[in-house]
């Protein structure tokens, strides 16, 4: 992982030998057919194969086999820390039966890689893990086929053991000798013969992530690490508010200082780059002194909670359920409540940073962008260079929860260096305008409606979610920031929701509670106060808050014990099993109350097709403060076929510490003018004195089903399974996110 | 002329003597281990060890560490042979993104070499200075705990070298 990380074309094909002959990603026309995977529209194509093999068919834009026997993996898909790039690696390594040290990588480059769309919405595994599985499945019948032909005996008789293919009377085959150019230049096929789980020898086992030695000593591993040669350092000046125009720049003294290299102007895009990194924030700061910019008029909205302003502007409306029909009656007791979400930040701990290298005709860019092929298509259009003229490497960069500033610093990167032919350009934003300028997670209102009967069963329910767009994500150029300021700019994509059954503001909209009688609305918000893009669950982190909340409000108000009452309106066995482990894990029913601890429940399974995840927790509520503690939180997850337990486990309690932040702290602040949370005073986020005690995962693994994807399932359980606990705790129902001092104190007031 | 040892190698500054010591360390000595998070000393990113104390290298110009001792996350290890908080770290897989565990690890190497036998929860409150976003809290902690338990074992108080920050 210590090796360098910049490799340039050349490398490339050496490394790969005389196999490169005849290797393409895709079938000539299909690049233009194939439609890259959106924000958990996920790879779709017209063939019935596994994954992405859909788009990218040829087993080996998946697998490569060296002379040498080893193999390398090739995945469309990006190392965010999340760990894919290790549990791909056991999935090929497992049908190939090969030690997983004789299998590398290569994540997300468009010179070299599948274009798998965007690494998102929970699809790495059911996208790429399916393919490569698949593939590497093919890769075994493919060298085992060729030894048979060799020896001239049915390949039934043979077996593959430690990168060879072996015959009964001990002759053998290393898959180096059984490799052509040509053999694995084939399109896969619909079924190919996959090992049973069963014999898994290291599908299921916690393989340490390779990624981790030199994250923890110092290896040059993230994209703010690349020290090209000759490489500059830039910086941007934003404008001090959104639609702020640069009036007039005096640069003179800046240009002429020892060390500067550039001061890059076009419009309202504004960068300079130095020889040092100092240097360059050093002139970035008096560049910005010297930069006159025009006052916008004050524009956003200042009503609070933000959830309700968004509700004030137009919208269209989409039934995306409606069963049933409202009963009348007079026997049914009614409930209705509102519940809001403000904007709120990715808030990478490193700010956004790119590397661009403008190398005779070929920019190529290193970045940490979640989609390198949308990515390379937007700067392409920036600069009016055809996308084969631009190459984009995802390189690992600070946490990534979404569209954050990624996207932007590689327009940013790319800008400068075209005004700096030959020499590679590294630009890093700041804390200040990472903060400013991300696209946030939408503020949002929602209203859930219901009517329990006289057994205390759901007859009616009614739910509405009001929401802007959860994806602005590049494709066009418009999506990046630099874009929009250039002096021949480009407009920002149009908003578009994205559709049922994966939806965006109205992911997880519909429970998945069998209700007889049900109508849920999208009101879709096309105008966006703020910059707004997809973070980390998108709606669905506002809706299964506002679902799981509403059903405990149900429950309580009826006198039902909360899980029971989930279980009364649950069909899908697999739901039933996660609801039930996590309360017999968490001890529901037997463990002593603590006081001053309230408990709470919340259940959901991410976008009604990925993971199940049951979340249950005890919260400390201090009533002289309104502090709130998540002291402990117990989570069961079934994400089908388990590959690394342990990076599961991981994703998932990073998910509900994360919420838990989001939760109790997180609210982007602004004022008519802009945006004012723009660092960690202006906008904290969780800190080690509010750390759980505990946090336990338990995983229902579910050998030989198909993966469903983990990595967001667990943000919206444990939003509601807090405030449950608020109210179990204290009677009092939070129904505005996050639930702050302020608002607790509030409620328990009345 | 300024000299800071880094990493038991004693550099000459050459730069500007207000640079921060974050920027001097990444680009005149081109060391990774720290990290740029907000440039104002709140998220802890860019933590190093100076005479044992650990010290956010952000916000501090090269110009004030004249003569002194800086120890960096390289200083404490590689892959191929990590220190023991390094190891503790991985054996825990103690990391997601992984761009906040440099400053976690020096800040926790600050605190056990002063405390050796630090509780658990002082390394909570060691820890508060620096943010993590991934949600990797309940594995730092284990990973130092499991740190701390294997640098005692590995050498008892009797004899247990002067660290550094200890000579002063």
């Amino acid at each position: 992982m210590t090796a360098p990380l910049v490799i340039d074309r050349r490398t490339v094909l050496r490394g790969t030998g005389a196999l490169v002959l005849g290797f393409a990603l895709r079938p000539v026309g299909a690049a233009e057919a194939a439609e890259p995977a959106g924000e958990g529209g996920g790879a779709t194509g017209p063939r019935d194969l596994p994954g992405s093999l859909k788009t990218t068919p040829l087993v080996d834009s998946w697998i490569r086999v060296a002379a040498d026997g080893n193999v390398e993996v090739l995945t469309g898909k990006a190392e965010l820390g999340q760990g894919i790039a290790t549990a791909l690696v056991q999935l090929a390594a497992e049908e190939l039966d090969l030690p997983l040290a004789r299998v590398t990588i290569r994540t997300a480059d468009t010179a070299t890689t599948a274009d798998e769309g965007y690494t998102a919405g929970s699809h790495s595994m059911q996208d790429s893990g399916s393919a490569i599985r698949a593939a590497a499945a093919e890769v075994r019948g493919l060298l085992v086929g060729e030894a048979a032909t060799r020896w001239a005996v049915p390949a039934e008789a043979l077996r593959v053991e430690g990168g060879a293919v072996l015959a009964p009377d001990g002759r053998r085959f290393g898959f180096g000798d059984l490799v052509s150019a040509t053999l694995l230049h084939v399109e896969a096929t619909p079924h190919p013969a996959l090992k049973p789980p069963g014999r898994y020898a290291v599908v299921g086992q916690a393989v340490p992530r390779r990624d981790i030695p030199a994250k923890v000593t110092g290896g040059a591993i993230y994209v703010q690490d690349l020290r090209p040669a000759g490489m500059v350092h830039a910086r941007v000046i934003r404008p001090p508010a959104p639609g702020a125009r640069l009036q007039s720049l005096d640069d003179a003294a800046v240009r002429a200082t020892p060390g500067v290299v550039a001061v890059v102007r076009d419009g309202d895009f504004l960068a300079v780059a130095a020889e040092t990194e100092w240097g360059a924030v050093e002139a970035m700061r008096r560049l910005a002194a010297a930069a006159r910019w025009s006052t916008p008029a004050a524009s956003l909205p200042t009503d609070r909670p933000a959830g309700r302003a968004i509700r004030a502007l137009p919208a269209r409306d989409t039934v995306i359920l409606d069963r049933g029909a409202p009963p009348a009656g007079d026997g049914l007791r009614r409930f209705a409540s509102d519940f809001t979400r403000p904007y709120q930040a990715h808030g990478s701990i490193g700010p956004s940073c790119a590397v661009a290298h403008l190398d005779g005709d070929t920019l190529t860019v290193w970045t940490h962008t979640q989609g390198v092929f949308p990515d390379r298509a937007a700067i392409a259009e920036m600069l009016g260079f055809p996308p084969a003229r631009v190459r984009c490497i995802h390189t690992q960069g600070s946490g990534c929860y979404g569209h954050n500033g990624a996207d932007d610093a590689a327009g940013d990167a790319a800008l400068v260096a075209r005004a700096l032919p030959g020499r590679p350009v590294r630009l890093q934003l700041m804390r200040e305008q990472e903060a400013a300028w991300e696209p946030f997670g939408p503020a949002m209102l929602t209203r859930a409606e219901a009517a329990l009967d006289a057994d205390g069963r759901i007859a009616d329910w009614s739910y509405g979610v009001w929401s802007n767009t959860h994806n602005m994500r590049p494709g066009g150029a418009g999506a990046l920031l630099a874009a929009r300021l250039l002096a021949k700019p480009f407009a920002p994509p149009e908003p578009k929701p994205i559709p049922q059954p994966e939806g965006g503001g109205d992911r997880n909209a519909i429970p998945l509670y069998a209700l007889p009688n049900a109508r849920v609305t999208h009101h879709f918000v096309p105008d966006m106060p703020l910059r707004v893009s997809a973070m980390r669950a998108l709606g669905a982190y506002a809706n299964v808050f506002s679902i799981e909340s509403f059903m405990d409000e149900l429950a309580r108000a009826s006198a039902q014990d909360p899980i029971a009452f989930r279980l009364r309106h649950l069909d899908d066995p697999r739901a039933r099993d996660v609801v039930a482990r996590a309360r017999d894990e968490a001890a529901w029913t037997g463990r002593p109350r603590v006081p001053g601890r309230g408990r709470g429940f919340a259940f959901a399974r991410y976008k009604n097709l990925a993971a199940y995840c049951a979340v249950a927790v005890e919260v400390e509520v201090d009533r002289d403060t309104g502090r709130l503690r998540l002291a402990r939180a117990v989570a069961a997850v079934d994400g089908g076929q388990v590959v690394n337990p342990d990076g599961l486990r991981n994703q998932i309690e990073g998910a509900i510490l994360q919420s838990m932040s989001w939760t109790l702290y997180e609210e982007v602040g602004f004022d008519a003018a802009g945006v004012t949370s723009v660092d960690w005073a202006t906008y904290p986020i969780l800190r080690f004195d509010a750390v759980p005690d505990t946090v336990e995962v338990h995983l229902v693994d579910r050998p030989g089903q198909p993966f469903l994807g983990c990595g967001e399932c667990g943000q919206g359980p444990t939003a509601a399974a807090i405030a449950n606990a608020v109210a179990d705790a204290t009677g009092a129902r939070l129904r505005d996110l996050p639930l702050t001092r302020e608002r607790v104190l509030a409620a328990l007031a009345v | 002329m300024t000299t800071i040892t880094v990493n038991g190698s004693a550099h000459e500054v050459a730069v500007d003597p207000t640079t921060p010591l974050l920027y001097w360390l990444r680009d005149a000595l081109g060391l990774n281990g720290a990290k740029y998070g907000c440039g104002l000393g709140q998220c802890g990113a860019c933590t190093v060890v100076v005479e044992g104390e650990a010290v956010m290298s952000c916000v501090v110009p090269v110009v004030a560490l004249d003569g002194k001792h800086v120890t960096t996350l390289e200083g404490l290890g590689t892959a191929d042979a990590p220190g023991p908080l390094q190891r503790a770290f991985i054996d825990e897989q103690a990391a997601q993104c992984g761009f906040c565990i440099p400053g976690m690890i020096m800040r926790a190497e600050a605190l056990l070499a002063r405390r050796p036998d630090a509780s658990d929860a002082e390394i909570r409150a060691t820890l508060q200075t620096n943010l993590c976003r991934c949600g990797t809290h309940m594995r730092i902690l284990k990973a130092v705990r499991r740190g701390a338990d294997a640098m005692r074992a590995a050498s008892p108080p009797a004899a247990r070298p002067v660290r550094l920050g200890d000579a002063r």
